[in-house]
């Protein structure tokens, strides 16, 4: 090696090259983008929010403050986006396997396919059906629990004779998120890495041990989001709710009775258009709360996901 | 326990491809046959039909025999799960499981097995499976952490472990110490000739070395030519592969003469 090297003058500049420069700084415009929108939302719901907060009592009516009234909508999204969770989880980690682990790759993809096609049929079409068809149809449904499973609070009844429930409702929904859980859960097990599956089959795992020792433990946290990102939609849906649930301020756990809470969302798309300013206020201080829950329960999954992460990585 | 495998006029194929033609050969219990041969040769292929593991692969079937101990292993029916817990496997790349701990590594196939285990129990077969793979010393302080967090050769002892909790007849070894360093290598090697007592053991490895210092028997694999299907060239005691073998193409590869 060479010790009589000249003295540097200074230390070279980095090579900036212009392809370089310019899709970093798309990239970082497009990022400040979604930022500036996420923030000018928030803005727009507190600013005009705000009033309905504190707006005279008649605005509320029938209850008198604002705490009363956005109560029963809160515990109506939750409970609507519940049901929903509790009936398309299973179900979407269940179709999800079947595409990746259990049926032929020729039977897979149309399988698949269709249930993305379900992601594209818009909300309305599924209120419509789920308001008009669901609805009537799945009335013997709610008279057999009510018989047999009567003493659950769920299932008090009477049943409803429209048919339109907080079941069917969650039922409605329940269809709307299978697509994004399914999607998003048979891309992780897909991706579980063959030879964990192979560790498994050659201990004479059967398929079903096999996916429970190497896909699920692999795929855990894939899931959480996919079901958080369910979670998310199924808490924002507006018309399907709208289309299915006749709402009152009600704070009730029973599924399949005549009254149900509304949810924030098919509140404000079935009060939006007569309201007066002061009813408007207040539907948009509603909607400051459901972009609080929303960001609560997204805030909640990264931490759920996080932690299990970090239980893996230990 | 240990059983014997004869197999006899064996095709493989995947789909319509013919991977490996005709093998004949008797892999005898208690001993290391180790196989030999350059790369896509089909030597992991034919391991991997001893226990059935081939079939997992779509499209993938054999023609031909496989007895172990008399029992066909492609008799219909005979379950092929049945078959894998009789006859273990340890792979190229340590596979450990990676959410679980080391003891729950070691447990997996026994629970598979049997659905209730009491503790005690359970403990036994953790240390003695261990002691077997020579693990125990180095981990018996940390059953509890993840089998992901020991070195490479630890972990590929890890697996030997936990395939022979099962108490396997048989062990497949596929290449099991090409992912390994020297020292790892060298106490795998170690624990061959250990478990040679009670199992009969299969190795592949694309080390010609290894097989001279592990084995009793070898085989030797190669294409026919080029596009065509594997096939097995000579199968012979290892004293005599590495010093006088039968057939020309044996000594051009055993000599690094050709590949």
């Amino acid at each position: 090696m060479s010790v009589t090297a000249p003295p540097q003058p200074r230390p070279a500049k980095a090579v900036v090259r212009p392809g370089d420069r310019i899709f970093a700084g798309a990239a970082r415009v497009a990022a400040l983008t979604i930022m500036l929108a996420l923030a000018g939302v928030f803005v727009f719901l507190a600013i005009e929010g705000l009033p309905g907060l504190s707006a005279p009592a008649h605005i509320y009516a029938p209850a008198e403050d604002f705490w009363s009234y956005v109560g029963p909508l809160v515990f109506g999204t939750i409970l609507a986006a519940v049901v929903a969770l509790i009936i398309a989880v299973p179900f979407s980690i269940g179709v999800a396997l079947f595409i990746s682990h259990y049926a032929p790759p020729r039977i897979a993809a149309p399988v698949a396919y269709v249930i993305d096609l379900l992601a594209a049929v818009p909300s309305v079409v599924y209120g419509l059906w789920g308001g008009l068809a669901l609805a009537s149809a799945i009335r013997p449904v709610m008279d057999w629990l009510y018989e047999n499973l009567g003493f659950l609070p769920f299932f008090a009844g009477p049943p409803s004779v429209t048919g339109r429930t907080m079941l069917t409702a969650g039922i409605v929904l329940a269809i709307m998120i299978v697509p994004i859980t399914t999607a998003i859960s048979r891309e992780v097990f897909a991706q579980t890495p063959r030879l964990h599956e192979e560790a498994a089959m050659a201990l004479g795992a059967t398929r079903w041990e096999m996916i429970r020792l190497a896909v699920f433990p692999y795929a855990r946290s894939g899931v959480i989001s996919a079901v958080m990102l369910g979670l998310g939609r199924a808490l924002g849906e507006t018309m399907a709710v709208a289309m299915v649930l006749s709402a009152s301020p009600v704070v009730t756990l029973n599924l399949i009775s005549d009254t149900n809470p509304a949810t924030i969302a098919s509140n404000i798309a079935s009060n939006y258009k007569e309201a007066t300013p002061d009813k408007q206020a207040l539907l948009i201080a509603t909607g400051l709360v459901l972009f609080a829950v929303t960001f609560a329960v997204n805030f909640a999954a990264r931490w759920v996901i996080g932690r299990s992460e970090r239980n893996v990585a230990r | 326990m240990a059983k014997s495998i004869d197999v006899s006029d064996l095709n493989i194929y995947y789909g319509d491809f013919l991977a490996v033609e005709g093998v004949n050969m008797t892999i005898r219990a208690k001993a290391v046959t180790a196989f030999i041969g350059p790369s896509g040769c089909g030597k992991s292929t034919f391991l991997r039909t001893l226990n059935r593991m081939h079939e997992v692969i779509p499209g993938a079937r054999v023609e031909g025999k496989v007895m172990v101990s008399g029992q066909s292993l492609y008799d219909p029916a005979i379950d092929p799960v049945a078959v894998r817990r009789q006859i273990g496997m340890v792979f190229q790349r340590p596979n450990p499981f990676p959410t679980m701990s080391i003891y729950d590594n070691v447990i997996a196939g026994s629970k598979l097995n049997a659905k209730k285990m009491k503790r005690s129990e359970a403990d036994a077969i953790v240390e003695k499976s261990l002691r077997g793979a020579n693990l125990w010393n180095e981990v018996k302080d940390r059953l509890d952490k993840p089998g992901m967090s020991l070195s490479g050769g630890q972990q590929q002892r890890l697996c030997i472990a936990r395939a022979i909790a099962v108490e396997p007849e048989v062990l497949l070894m596929d290449e099991p110490c090409s992912a390994l360093d020297p020292i790892s290598t060298s106490a795998i090697e170690d624990l061959i000739h250990e478990l040679k007592s009670e199992y009969t053991i299969v190795i592949v490895t694309h080390n010609m070395q290894q097989a001279a210092r592990v084995s009793d028997e070898t085989g030797f694999f190669n294409l026919k030519a080029a596009g065509q299907p594997g096939h097995l060239v000579e199968f012979n005691p290892t004293t005599k592969m590495f010093t006088n073998p039968d057939e020309p193409s044996t000594e051009a590869y055993i000599s690094g003469r050709f590949g």
